[in-house]
């Protein structure tokens, strides 16, 4: 177990906190993390198999500079010089590898980068995952807001102006069923133009429901895709099922959405195995479903509420740099977007480069959009999921993403 | 001498246009299309209508100047229906008749799908659009389309965005040769010289935005895509002369014995 995440809460009951320090030191205690629980879909696929075995066979140690050189003079590069460009030894060619990302976004998408905002709508969470605010041992503000009230946070962001907007929740099915999200997203429709959804992994029928209600993206985070490791991080809950949460981009995509994004945590686990992992499961997917939108994220992790010392451990700012060329080099296609974890003027680089999509007027509390964005405080939201580090507007995002001489797009997307 | 935008125009649907340069819509930004406008002469410009789809910021819709026809496309159908819906959806927002589609249904390549393109192609067609279709070169698709009232043909020169020119060039040939409908080379055209060359093979118009978007100055590659098309058209009207592919002219006529 990794000290570092624990948090000892003195407000948990005796047998809570008992049951608590059971999960953290006795592995017996936890349940197996590689079975699905039931009620949990499965379905027929050889994504997974084909993604870890990959994986399984990428020793970051064995590349040299010839090996970069090389899958950098490629036209096509492959999964073998994708791993090369992931190694230790790209590390002395990230200038190169930034100069040719560059070339391949602009190819793709021009100067175009894509603005959007989060809008968390409940924080009740049944997992327990050691290194999330939200976490079901730590002891924060807890929320769930009604129908008015995120109709009139919805009120507040589309009045500033943004056009796509993704919900979330934290993981609780019975706080926020999927019914419950499907009402909130149906209200979304009304003021954005595209809606997209970052909640607890469902079945087929449950995306296909979601679909009906306007959602039309769906972002799922594996967090890390080290199994092992996983299993020492999501003590309890439905989340600790680490496949039935893989397949669920590939649910949601047989249930219709368009799109589909997702990524690992980067600095839970090897960060270069977990990036290999996370650009090759949505390669593979792409392989399978060819008309989907697939897109990338590069969450590092921060820290949380009673938990400042949760940081991104060996994931600097070059090292995340040189993941997302890789990314870019690889899938020249594929949407890549910066959450506001990361710096501003890391955001400002990076969409230079790699990145096509980031967030403005970000808030991840609960109902708090009119306080962050009017000044308006009633001390009544939620609290956040963790700190946010680029707080800057929508309207100043716009400013200085057209003084970095880019063309900020609210929407580009249509439902038909 | 002709003037070329009086004496040569370029009519597709009962309209004429000067210009033979149209900007496509792969990267938009609104310096793009004031180049497009003002140095390459262009006279139609596509607009994705997804991308027009938006509130306040900077519609692209209200950034097009007086004059200049629009091109709405269908990008993100993925089958007839789909582009069907968003053509007709572009006529509600004032797009006027012309419609551009596109129908792909794969994110990596953007490739066009032919079959769903003559689909939608028949029924937009009926309705009164003015459509041109993005196509895969293929004869017989052209022909399909030809016969589902298309007002023209536009074949794709190589991958949507990748810069690399004519890699199609003998299949845009037979289109050009056999279809009697203006053929429109779309997708894939990086230089000046491949413009020019598409027009000297006696292309009616390219269509490009990638190659603007992407070089170092927006607004003298917009002159140089309008001098190579301009170029490129004079070359065809004027018949190009014959280019021998070995060996020397003979003095002797092979065939100077026949006398009759």
């Amino acid at each position: 177990m990794d000290d570092r995440f624990l948090i000892e809460d003195p407000t948990l009951s005796p047998a809570a906190l008992e049951r608590k320090h059971r999960l953290e030191n006795d592995p017996s205690s936890r349940t197996d993390h590689m079975a699905y629980l039931p009620g949990q879909e499965q379905i027929v696929s050889d994504i997974r198999e084909r993604v870890m075995a990959e994986v399984a066979a990428f020793d970051p140690s064995v590349y040299t500079g010839k090996d970069v050189a090389r899958a950098l003079a490629q036209e096509h590069v492959g999964i073998e010089g994708l791993k090369a460009l992931l190694s230790p030894a790209a590390a002395p060619f990230l200038e190169q590898m930034a100069q040719r990302a560059t070339v391949e976004t602009q190819r793709h998408f021009g100067n175009t980068v894509y603005l959007f905002t989060p809008l968390y709508i409940a924080n009740y969470c049944e997992n327990y995952c050691v290194y999330c605010g939200f976490n079901c041992y730590n002891h924060i503000r807890r929320m769930r807001l009604s129908m008015e009230q995120i109709e009139h946070e919805m009120q507040v962001i589309a009045g500033s102006g943004m056009e796509e907007i993704l919900i979330l929740t934290g993981e609780s099915p019975s706080m926020s069923d999927v019914q419950y999200i499907g009402e909130a997203c149906r209200l979304a429709r009304k003021y954005f133009k595209l809606v997209g959804i970052e909640i607890y992994p469902v079945n087929v029928e449950d995306y296909r429901y979601l679909h009906e209600c306007g959602v039309d993206y769906v972002t799922v985070f594996q967090e890390t895709y080290d199994t092992d490791k996983y299993e020492t991080l999501h003590l309890a809950g439905h989340k600790r099922v680490w496949p039935y949460r893989f397949e669920a981009q590939e649910r949601a995509l047989m249930a219709g959405m368009r799109g589909v994004a997702g990524s690992a945590l980067l600095g839970l686990s090897d960060f270069r195995k977990d990036a290999l992992a996370s650009v090759l499961h949505m390669y593979f997917l792409q392989r399978k479903y060819p008309h989907a939108e697939i897109s990338l994220s590069c969450p590092r992790l921060r820290p949380i509420v009673n938990n400042d010392k949760i940081g991104p451990q060996d994931v600097g700012e070059r090292e995340l740099c040189q993941i997302l060329c890789a990314y870019r080099i690889f899938l020249p296609f594929a949407g890549i977007t910066v959450s506001s974890r990361e710096s501003k003027s890391f955001r400002d680089g990076i969409v230079k480069i790699a990145a096509t999509k980031i967030s403005a007027g970000v808030s991840t509390g609960i109902g708090d959009h009119e306080s962050k964005y009017a000044g308006k405080d009633d001390g009544e939201g939620g609290d956040e999921q963790f700190e946010i580090n680029d707080g800057r507007s929508l309207g100043q995002m716009y400013r200085d993403m057209a003084g970095e001489g880019l063309q900020p797009v609210l929407n580009d997307y249509l439902y038909v | 001498m002709k003037d070329l935008t009086k004496d040569d125009r370029l009519v597709i649907g009962g309209h004429s246009f000067g210009s033979r340069f149209i900007l496509g819509s792969g990267k938009y930004s609104l310096s793009l299309i004031e180049a497009a406008v003002q140095y390459a002469g262009a006279e139609i410009i596509t607009c994705a209508v997804r991308r027009a789809n938006t509130k306040e910021h900077e519609n692209i819709l209200d950034f097009i100047p007086k004059g200049i026809t629009l091109l709405p496309n269908t990008s993100g159908a993925r089958n007839a229906e789909e582009a069907v819906r968003i053509a007709r959806l572009a006529r509600e927002l004032g797009c006027g008749d012309f419609v551009k589609i596109e129908i792909m249904r794969d994110t990596k390549y953007l490739l066009p799908d032919n079959a769903e393109t003559v689909r939608a192609t028949e029924i937009l067609a009926k309705e009164g659009f003015i459509v041109m279709p993005y196509m895969y070169p293929d004869l017989n698709t052209a022909r399909d389309l030809v016969n589902a009232g298309a007002a023209t043909v536009m074949p794709l020169a190589s991958p949507i965005g990748s810069n690399k020119g004519l890699a199609t060039r003998d299949f845009i040939q037979i289109l050009i040769d056999e279809i009697d409908l203006p053929i429109i080379v779309d997708a894939g055209i990086g230089r000046p010289s491949q413009a020019c060359e598409a027009m000297e093979m006696g292309a009616a118009a390219v269509m490009s935005n990638t190659a603007l978007a992407t070089a170092g100055d927006l607004p003298m590659m917009a002159a140089a895509f309008r001098q190579a098309v301009e170029a490129g058209r004079r070359a065809y009207l004027a018949g190009l002369g014959r280019v021998l592919t070995r060996g020397g002219a003979p003095s002797d006529t092979l065939t100077g014995f026949l006398h009759d």
